[in-house]
């Protein structure tokens, strides 16, 4: 039982990380009893469990998570939605209007067309087949104000910060609302558009400066002087 | 006599024509992060070689009958600027190059976590701006930074270097001219981690105690190649290393 690394180094892919009884978490595999990194990050043990923090990577679907997607394609009951990642969401109609879609009636793209944003969760994916969304929840469907932006996905853990610390503190600076994606895609509807470009711009700065300290001060000094 | 002196590739003291000795690779500059519209690139510098390389993906796999059910698809895209040999290269793909984009991915797919990824492609483009010998293991080992750089789960880094036979000695690294004049070479990729070896390939010809010694002159080799690697991910990702406040 013997870690080869302190907390928060920077590994990256074929570093040897442990020996002995652990599980692998996040980013690590195992090969005969040894563990190592498969990915650029942050090394990191919790409860036994050595995982790796990525630096680089695309976002994988999970059920539960909060997405926000663009729909590229309309078929007959479905919609295709771009999440950012590797593989396209699926939206059935069913999971998105409160009645049922007659295709023979009534096109999809009625309701929801190319190019328009839809903020959903996963519902279940297993990589053989394309993740399935839905956006019957309370907070979920389509987006039909506001300004959507990309952002790296690895900085999303640290725009929500600690305990929903940055997030919080940014809604409650500009009394917007603010809507963080899993898939690195970020909701904000303001009182103006100007609002809107200066949360964006804060957002940006929190993906520049992801590893520095003191950051929420910062970002809220910034948003200060800004809306002067 | 004397002029036959000047045309000696390994002088008496076995210093070669460049000023390195037999067993010592070229100056290695490797650069993470240098495309903006890629997933990942890197660049390198190994001696006048000059190699870029962009990685896209794992992405939706197109055309569709192409991908593959249980893992992902790799492809390499490995391809000589006009204006990086003496010659101008006809921009058309050639034989060589359709063989070492096949040769590259090979060596990079075993690296790879493709079963992570189902139904998907990942994409390795390289481009040799310049072209003075081994632009395949400088390929191999500038497109594994890449793939680091776009995020995609690998075993370990591939490093990859050649040995050659000059004048009857075997010499590390080989460049352009030793080459074209030598009597072999052999290049290797290697992830020294898991002490295995994605590609050994070997033209001309050398005894059975050369192969061995040159084995063990590659592994020697590519160690240094993945010290040099693993010191560019640390340069480029240093920033990251203090402080995160994360949820």
């Amino acid at each position: 039982m013997t870690t080869f690394f302190e907390p928060r180094q920077l590994v990256s892919p074929g570093t040897l990380l442990a020996e002995g009884n652990y599980q692998s978490g996040f980013n690590v595999y195992r090969e005969g009893g040894k563990y190592y990194s498969s990915m650029v990050g942050l090394a990191d043990i919790r409860n036994n469990v050595i995982s790796v923090i990525p630096l680089r990577g695309c976002y994988i679907p999970q059920p539960g998570d909060v997405v926000i997607g663009k729909v590229v394609e309309c078929i007959s009951t479905a919609w295709m939605l771009d999440i950012r990642s590797p593989y396209q969401g699926v939206l059935f109609a069913s999971e998105f209007l409160s009645k049922p879609l007659n295709p023979l009636k009534e096109e999809a793209r009625r309701y929801l067309d190319i190019g328009e944003m839809v903020i959903a969760t996963v519902m279940a994916f297993d990589r053989t087949r394309n993740p399935s969304l839905t956006a019957r929840d309370h907070g979920l469907g389509k987006i039909h104000r506001g300004t959507v932006i990309d952002v790296d996905f690895t900085r999303v853990p640290r725009i929500i910060g600690k305990k929903g610390s940055m997030i919080t503190m940014l809604k409650k600076e500009t009394g917007a609302q603010i809507l963080v994606g899993q898939n690195g895609r970020v909701w904000i509807s303001g009182k103006s558009r100007d609002e809107e470009a200066i949360i964006a711009e804060a957002i940006r700065k929190i993906e520049a400066e992801a590893h520095t300290t003191g950051l929420t001060d910062r970002v809220r000094e910034f948003l200060v002087n800004k809306r002067r | 006599m004397s002029e036959s002196k000047i045309e000696r590739l390994i002088s008496e003291d076995g210093i070669r024509c460049d000023g390195r000795r037999l067993d010592e690779i070229r100056p290695i500059k490797f650069q993470l992060g240098v495309l903006k519209n890629t997933d990942g690139s890197a660049y390198v510098e190994w001696g006048r070689t000059k190699i870029l390389v962009g990685v896209m993906g794992p992405r939706e796999s197109h055309p569709k009958h192409l991908a593959l059910s249980d893992k992902a698809r790799v492809e390499a895209y490995y391809r000589m600027a006009s204006f990086s040999v003496e010659e101008w290269k006809s921009p058309a793909p050639s034989r060589r190059e359709v063989e070492l984009s096949k040769v590259i991915r090979e060596a990079l797919e075993p690296a790879i976590f493709v079963e992570f990824f189902p139904r998907t492609s990942i994409d390795i483009f390289i481009e040799v701006l310049q072209a003075d010998g081994s632009t395949r293991c400088a390929s191999i080992s500038a497109a594994s930074l890449a793939l680091v750089d776009a995020g995609i789960p690998m075993r370990d880094l591939v490093a990859s270097i050649a040995v050659g036979k000059v004048e009857g000695k075997l010499v590390l690294d080989v460049q352009d001219k030793e080459d074209k004049a030598g009597e072999s070479d052999m290049p290797m990729a290697y992830m020294p981690s898991k002490n295995a070896v994605t590609l050994l390939q070997m033209d001309g010809q050398i005894t059975h105690d050369e192969f061995l010694q040159s084995i063990e002159l590659l592994k020697k080799g590519c160690i240094e190649v993945y010290k040099k690697q693993k010191e560019a991910i640390e340069s480029h990702f240093k920033g990251a290393v203090s402080n995160e406040e994360e949820a």
